[in-house]
């Protein structure tokens, strides 16, 4: 049988790819330019069986999601700048108590209401360090609407696999963009599950590192009772200021996804084997920077792309060995100098670090990327 | 014998955070009462709270327990709510996190009408932060932020609720313990959103601040304040100046949301 091809907004793709991964639960409040994916998951999740629910606001929406996701459901909620911006603290509350959670986060103009029609790239270090307090953080840009549907997908696995919440962040050129889809078939795209418990419920303890740095979540109602909190907690789940213990905890939480990197951290590498000029590019802009690289190409500029796929953790070996091939990086960005920093911090002062930002809700274009280029040449 | 509360206890888990005199836990234990009747299976029984002092009763109690963000319980229980029905599910929190900081929760729980019990402990102050006022101080009260007395005008929860579509309101006192487990479990029964709320006391933050000499004073004062709602009927209106209402104040019957939801979800699968 072959796949079934549709002509989709990015939003409704990413919906689609929720579904996909097996989410059952949503909760959200409207807010451009993210609300086609609540109102997609609204007329799809009753089809499946599945609850969909539009909450008082997004601080609601980030709870409810949580809730659910305690019972062994898998969630989503969607928002846009503003409402990010106010679901930080309970994305926190998800990050201490180890919470499956996939949170959309379309970009757009900012800060506060900023440009509520206009595309961005500026969340990206509030997906990384908005919520206070240490923490992990997996942040997905995807750049088409094939890869919203499949990062998605992604996104809910590794939420599952590593119990975090992980971020799916178009800009909202990605986000808004309609393109031609192919549905995978079940079973083509790996959907990945929570591990359960091993032992019974006598024995069960919600964080116990005998497990390993990701420790099997119980599902309330299905016979285990555990206590949940965003104190400090020990390996039972109940609080504790034992410094030792702590220290530990927090450790741990950063080292399940710092040690995983190889497994989380996706990227595209495009005519960089010889080249002299590397852009840094992601979203929307990387298909501007894609043309622009074979703009330079055809003048005779040995240029390429390096595509991040997965922003946080960000792909800093892979820049590094970059960096001491090429001659000069350049970061076009929606924002005024996120990446670039980023960047630099992995090039280590090994080439020359240029970028290019903008915050006027006009996307980056080739021939300012391409001008870029040969400048730096 | 007497009651055996032991068996829903944690074990290992007390002594609790609460000083002495305080009312949450009475409150506790009414609540222990209440679940014990209605022989609530633990395992298919979440506890959900926010923060405060109020909100660490659920780190006590042998169930499904949930302490969460200062304000957020009602939020994060309509999640547990909706993604498992067949859960009974029981918020608890105090004042301040109930109707300032999660107000906008509750009355939207209430709107929806959807089938949980929320268990307020009433004690007119931000306890756990060291006894700011709440939006329940009386007019005129001291707070470590009201220094010359409140001059912000208190809400009156129970109306709130009841404004807000609730279906089931009932208020006692911490004084009353023997009447608490029994709204509770009657808010336990009642099919839709059910609020309780108890006037409790907080001898710590507000007692002292307030000139109350002790704990006993404190409690005489819910005693003497609360007048049960079957009686208030026949009394003249100047015997209820200062007075509250305490009982079941509201009660009604209206399509609960996770039942609502459902049937909506059996009639989209239906058309296919
Ligand atoms: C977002 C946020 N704001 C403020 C606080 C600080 N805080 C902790 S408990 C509390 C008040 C608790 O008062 P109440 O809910 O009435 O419960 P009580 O302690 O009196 O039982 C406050 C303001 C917090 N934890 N989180
Ligand atoms: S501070 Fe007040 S509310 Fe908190 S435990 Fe002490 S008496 Fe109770």
């Amino acid at each position: 049988m072959s796949n079934r091809v549709a002509f989709l907004q990015g939003n409704e793709a990413c919906a689609h790819g929720a579904i996909y991964a097996g989410c059952r639960f949503f909760a959200g409040y409207p807010i451009t330019p993210s609300t086609e994916v609540a109102e997609v998951m609204a007329k799809e999740l009753p089809r499946v069986g599945g609850a969909f629910m539009q909450m008082e606001d997004e601080i609601a929406a980030m709870a409810a999601v949580i809730g659910a996701s305690l019972t062994g459901t898998k969630v989503l909620t969607a928002t846009s700048g503003p409402g990010f911006s106010l679901k930080q603290e309970n994305i926190g509350y998800a990050c201490i108590t180890e919470v499956p959670c996939v949170i959309v986060n379309v970009m757009r103009g900012g800060p506060s209401t900023g440009m509520p029609t206009g595309p961005s790239q500026s969340d990206v270090m509030q997906a990384r360090w908005g919520t206070h307090g240490d923490h992990p953080a997996i942040c997905l840009v995807p750049a088409s609407v094939q890869e919203l549907f499949t990062e998605t997908v992604r996104a809910f696995n590794l939420a599952e696999k590593y119990r975090t919440p992980v971020t799916v962040m178009p800009d909202e050129i990605v986000g808004h963009m309609r393109e031609r889809i192919v549905f995978p078939e079940p079973g083509e795209l790996e959907v990945i599950d929570r591990t359960g418990p091993t032992v019974g419920p006598d024995e069960y303890k919600p964080y116990d590192t005998r497990f390993g740095d990701v420790p099997p979540l119980a599902s309330f109602g299905s016979g285990y009772r555990f206590h949940v909190t965003g104190l400090n907690k020990a390996e039972d789940g109940f609080p504790t200021t034992r410094a030792e213990i702590v220290q530990a905890e927090e450790e741990r939480q950063l080292r399940k996804i710092e040690n995983a990197v190889d497994d989380i951290v996706t990227f595209e590498e495009y005519l960089l084997d010889d080249a002299e000029v590397a852009v840094v590019a992601f979203g929307s802009i990387a298909r501007s920077a894609r043309y622009a690289v074979n703009q330079a190409r055809k003048a005779g500029i040995r240029a390429g792309l390096f595509r991040i796929i997965t922003y946080w953790p960000f792909p800093e070996r892979q820049i590094r060995a970059l960096s001491e091939r090429v001659r000069a990086v350049i970061t076009p960005e929606m924002n005024l100098g996120m990446t670039v920093h980023e960047v630099r911090r992995c090039v280590e002062g090994r080439a020359p670090v240029s970028g290019i930002f903008r915050v006027d809700g006009e996307p980056i274009g080739p021939g300012a990327i391409f001008a870029a280029i040969r400048e730096v040449r | 014998m007497g009651f055996d509360y032991d068996k829903y206890i944690r074990p290992g888990k007390l002594p609790h955070i609460w000083c002495p005199g305080c009312g949450h836990g009475i409150v506790m234990k009414g609540l222990i009462r209440a679940i014990d009747a209605l022989e609530l299976d633990k395992n298919k029984t979440a506890i959900v709270s926010g923060i405060g002092c109020a909100s660490r009763l659920p780190g006590y109690m042998d169930f499904c327990t949930l302490h969460t963000t200062h304000g957020r319980a009602v939020a994060f229980a309509t999640g547990i709510k909706m993604a498992r029905p067949e859960m009974n599910v029981i918020c608890v929190g105090g004042d301040g996190d109930g109707v300032a900081i999660g107000g906008n929760h509750f009355i939207h729980a209430c709107r929806r009408n959807i089938d949980m019990t929320y268990l307020i402990m009433n004690n007119n102050i931000y306890g756990m932060t060291g006894g700011q006022f709440s939006p329940t101080t009386p007019y005129g009260a001291k707070a470590s932020t009201t220094p010359y007395g409140n001059p912000d005008p208190p809400f009156d929860i129970a109306k709130l609720a009841i404004g807000a579509g609730a279906t089931f309101v009932a208020r006692g006192t911490a004084f009353h313990a023997a009447q608490i487990d029994k709204l509770l479990a009657e808010a336990m029964r009642h099919k839709g959103f059910s609020v309780v709320e108890i006037l409790d006391s907080c001898p710590t933050t507000y007692g002292r601040r307030n000139r109350f000499k002790s704990v006993v004073e404190m409690m005489n004062q819910l005693k003497d304040m609360a007048v049960p709602v079957t009686a208030a009927d026949k009394m003249p209106a100047e015997q209820l100046r200062g007075k509250v209402l305490t009982g079941i104040l509201y009660k009604e019957s209206k399509p609960e949301y996770v039942e609502e939801y459902r049937k909506l979800v059996e009639r989209v699968r239906a058309e296919g």
